[in-house]
């Protein structure tokens, strides 16, 4: 009963956000509200039994998912109300064809036929008490469907090599990057030295700043302090 | 249709209908009770005492969507691996090096991303 | 478990793998030696394809046979001749970097997933794998507004395709309790009657692969993105994925839905009326030859898809090679489009083509075979193709479909002809010199065409086999 109840209510904010997700004005409540809806629908998939699914959703939608699609209506420099005039236009068409839909989609399930052994073939979410939603899903991908899982890595790949390909501007080559293994590693950054003990900085020729003892002609004693302070830092 | 797992899930629901329960008392309770006098000044958005002079949306740098869309790459990547942790002991060999290949094309995809500097900021 | 049924798909794999590494780890510009390790590695897969034992692996999911072969060598053939096509023009329009050759042999990965799926699963991801590599390469020449437009709508529409599919697919599930095709088949032949919803969930299906084939009424994304995305891009889109797609179509419909017949006879009908009528009709106005060739390329979908609609071993044969013709026949007209530059731009406009019969002999000859084959001219390539077809869709009693073939094809040979006039009647300044890749290609799929009639025996005996291997 309690099940039944939750299923109802999750339900019915998950219809409602979506229907607000479409409707709000404003871009960002649009995605707030598609969050909103993606934890409903996590809900009805834990009513289901589909544990693992239902966190996933969680995880991957409403964590990162989501997070871009913030990104994207931020980044869209768009006038949205511009965007909202042909609305009004194409609505009467966008109606019938989801009228025409959802109807149909009534006929298929007023008149819902299984095969006759469909039951047997279709997996259980849980396979029984003691295995857990994640334990079965986990016995079956990496073996059973391996093949599928390592096409699935690639479309990941993919993913990877056409968001780079798309979005990375390269730098211009002209222009200086920080390296800090090679600035490190020039010569004249860094110097070892031996010193014997009890010698002075000066007597070993790496001079700071010119000593008052022996004065010397102004620029060149100018020259050696930039050049030294340039080499130590 | 009732799972076995949802018995474990029961708080959580008491939590949620407590959290419903308590935001519309707190919002409803601030509708019906305190006294409300909306003005256009009052409404408008307030930032640090100045006028708001410029649209909040605007172009923000691609880089932010390149670096949201690799963590979703790898965030469904982690998402794998929990079900193959789970179920470890069960898939033998076959289920251990089946996700060091999913891993291996990944941290293939990695090195790519790395030396591209896709990673780097600047 | 058998490892060595996907041998091919797996040297294709870590071929990309290493291409990939290769292609960031050095510090010079490698994208040379990459696209020919690329080409290489296409030529081994096709190579090992042929070698390639019969069966079935990983509990149903991947199946092997004859019409995969058959199917995955022409899919390898676009894929190489596309990646020859593009190598020059990415030189010289900046666009040479090494991920280009990487995306075309993921996007190969992904079709040959598809042609040897045995799984609504594998099918799915096939899918994906291919359109997402596409969706970055039509917009590959990111600079470009109208490449990326190319790509933001097709993947926009694309991704709705999916939406179709994996919609119907759940269906499909929810009726039968498995994803595999063969179980399927038999949850198919064990029920009384026609579900309704199963009809539905294939409908669905059909549509999704409609997209992907650009048949009518699912086509109005192409002439769009064949125009924005850069030409050897459109090239590639036309050949190889239209391959694999058809391939996809065939093995759904003939294999677990092939009790259906009537149920999706009805709906590839009209999409090959549509296709030939439209493909025949919008092309004439066309000042854009890419634009045409897109027009063209839904007009012989709707030929193709004829073959299949007939629902005969026959109709299936002609399907075959029909595709065989067209992807080489198509891939060398978009050769001749790439090689179209003057003073180092790219030139689209039929009008440019103007003069060539002077300025470059060799090609405009080579750009006339192909028109005349696809014009459907006998004795030339394309001539077969459709005489397959129709002859099936004759056998058959489909009166309709043979008739309107016969008429749109006498109409898209106006479209045709105009351009071969062009080329020999109208004047013009000469093209730069084309590049020796280029030349490569127009003369093989040239002589292909042209003497196609001479050896049509072992393409005939390979669809044969691929039509027994697939209805069994």
């Amino acid at each position: 009963m309690i099940a039944a109840l939750a299923f109802y209510v999750f339900a019915a904010i998950l219809i409602a956000s979506a229907v607000m997700v479409v409707t709000s004005r404003n871009p960002v409540h649009s995605v707030l509200f598609l969050i909103l809806a993606f934890f409903n629908a996590a809900a009805l998939f834990l009513i289901a039994g589909a544990e693992f699914l239902a966190m996933i959703l969680v995880i991957v939608y409403v964590g990162a998912v989501a997070v871009l699609f913030l990104f994207i209506v931020m980044m869209l420099d768009i006038d949205f109300s511009r965007m909202r005039e042909g609305l009004q236009r194409y609505a009467p068409i966008g109606a019938v064809i989801g009228g025409i839909l959802f109807l149909e989609l009534l006929f298929v399930f007023g008149s819902w036929q299984f095969a006759p052994d469909a039951a047997t073939l279709r997996l259980n979410a849980t396979p029984g008490p003691e295995v857990t939603n994640t334990e079965a899903l986990g016995q079956l991908i990496y073996t059973d469907y391996i093949y599928l899982f390592q096409v699935a890595g690639l479309i990941l790949l993919v993913a990877m090599i056409g968001a780079i390909v798309l979005t990375l501007r390269d730098k211009p080559a002209n222009s200086k990057r920080q390296d800090i293994g090679v600035q490190v590693a020039r010569a004249e950054a860094v110097k070892l030295a031996n010193p014997p003990s009890r010698a002075g900085l000066g007597q070993l020729g790496i001079i700071r700043r010119p000593l008052p003892e022996a004065p010397k002609p102004k620029a060149v004693g100018h020259d050696h302090h930039d050049h030294h302070g340039g080499g130590h830092h | 249709m009732t799972q076995p797992l949802l018995a474990n899930y029961f708080p959580i629901l008491v939590f949620l209908a407590i959290a419903a329960g308590i935001a519309v008392a707190m919002v409803g309770g601030s509708v019906l009770a305190a006294r409300q006098k909306p003005y256009a000044e009052k409404v408008s958005a307030y930032e640090c005492g100045f006028e708001p002079f410029d649209d909040t949306r605007r172009r923000f740098d691609v880089r932010f969507y390149l670096v949201a869309i690799l963590f979703i790459i790898f965030d469904l990547e982690v998402a794998f691996l929990f079900p193959w942790a789970v179920a470890l002991g069960d898939i033998g060999w076959l289920g251990f090096l089946s996700m060091m290949a999913f891993l291996g094309v990944l941290t293939v995809g990695f090195i790519y991303e790395w030396r591209k500097g896709a990673l780097d900021w600047e | 478990m058998n490892w060595t049924l996907v041998l091919p798909e797996l040297v294709l794999a870590l071929a990309g793998l290493a291409a990939l590494v290769a292609g960031v780890l050095p510090k010079r510009d490698t994208s040379f030696a990459i696209n020919m390790g690329v080409f290489g590695a296409m030529l081994l897969a096709a190579v090992l394809v042929m070698a390639q034992p019969e069966g079935t692996a990983f509990a149903g999911q991947y199946v092997s046979d004859a019409f995969t072969r058959f199917m995955k060598l022409l899919v390898l053939a676009g894929a190489a001749l596309g990646l020859l096509v593009a190598m020059d023009w990415n030189v010289k329009e900046g666009l040479a970097k090494f991920e280009f050759p990487l995306l075309l042999l993921f996007s190969s990965l992904g079709m040959m997933v598809m042609v040897s799926a045995n799984d609504l699963i594998a099918l799915y991801l096939g899918l994906e794998l291919l359109s997402l590599s596409l969706y970055v390469i039509a917009a590959f020449n990111r600079d470009s507004e109208r490449s990326a437009e190319a790509g933001l709508k097709y993947f926009i529409l694309g991704s709705l395709a999916s939406g179709l599919l994996l919609y119907g697919a759940s269906l499909i599930y929810g009726f039968a309790g498995s994803t595999n095709f063969d179980r399927i088949a038999d949850a198919v032949s064990a029920t009384e009657g026609v579900p309704f919803g199963l009809v539905v969930g294939l409908v669905f299906v059909l549509a999704a692969l409609a997209f992907k084939v650009s048949a009518v009424p699912f086509h109005m994304w192409t002439p769009d993105v064949y125009e924005g995305a850069p030409t050897p891009v459109t090239a590639f889109f036309a050949s190889a994925p239209k391959v694999a797609a058809i391939a996809l179509l065939t093995r759904v419909a003939a294999g677990p839905f092939g009790e259906l017949v009537e149920q999706w006879q009805q709906v590839l009908i009209l999409a090959s009326l549509g296709s030939m009528i439209l493909g025949a009709l919008a092309a004439i106005g066309q000042k854009n030859i890419k634009r045409l060739m897109a027009y063209s390329s839904i007009g012989h979908i709707g030929y193709a898809l004829m073959g299949l609609a007939v629902g005969s071993d026959l109709g299936i044969r002609g399907l075959l090679l029909y595709m065989a013709i067209y992807l080489f026949t198509n891939v060398g007209a978009f050769a001749v489009l790439v090689a179209m530059r003057r003073n180092g731009r790219a030139l689209e406009g039929i009008d440019d083509l103007a003069g060539l019969g002077r300025t470059d002999p060799a090609m405009a000859l080579a750009m006339t075979v192909f028109m005349l084959s696809m014009a459907g001219i006998p004795p030339l390539a394309g001539f077969f193709g459709k005489l397959y077809v129709f002859l099936a869709a004759v056998y058959g009693g489909y009166w309709t479909l043979a008739v309107v073939g016969v008429l749109t094809s006498a109409v898209s040979a106006y479209y045709y002809l105009r351009v071969i006039k062009v080329m020999y009647f109208d004047a013009g300044e000469a093209l730069d010199a084309r590049p020796t890749s280029l030349s490569v290609v127009l003369a093989g799929t040239g002589l292909f065409t042209v003497f196609f009639f001479a050896f049509p025996a072992p393409f005939l005996a390979a669809a044969q086999a691929a039509v027994a291997a697939l209805v069994g």
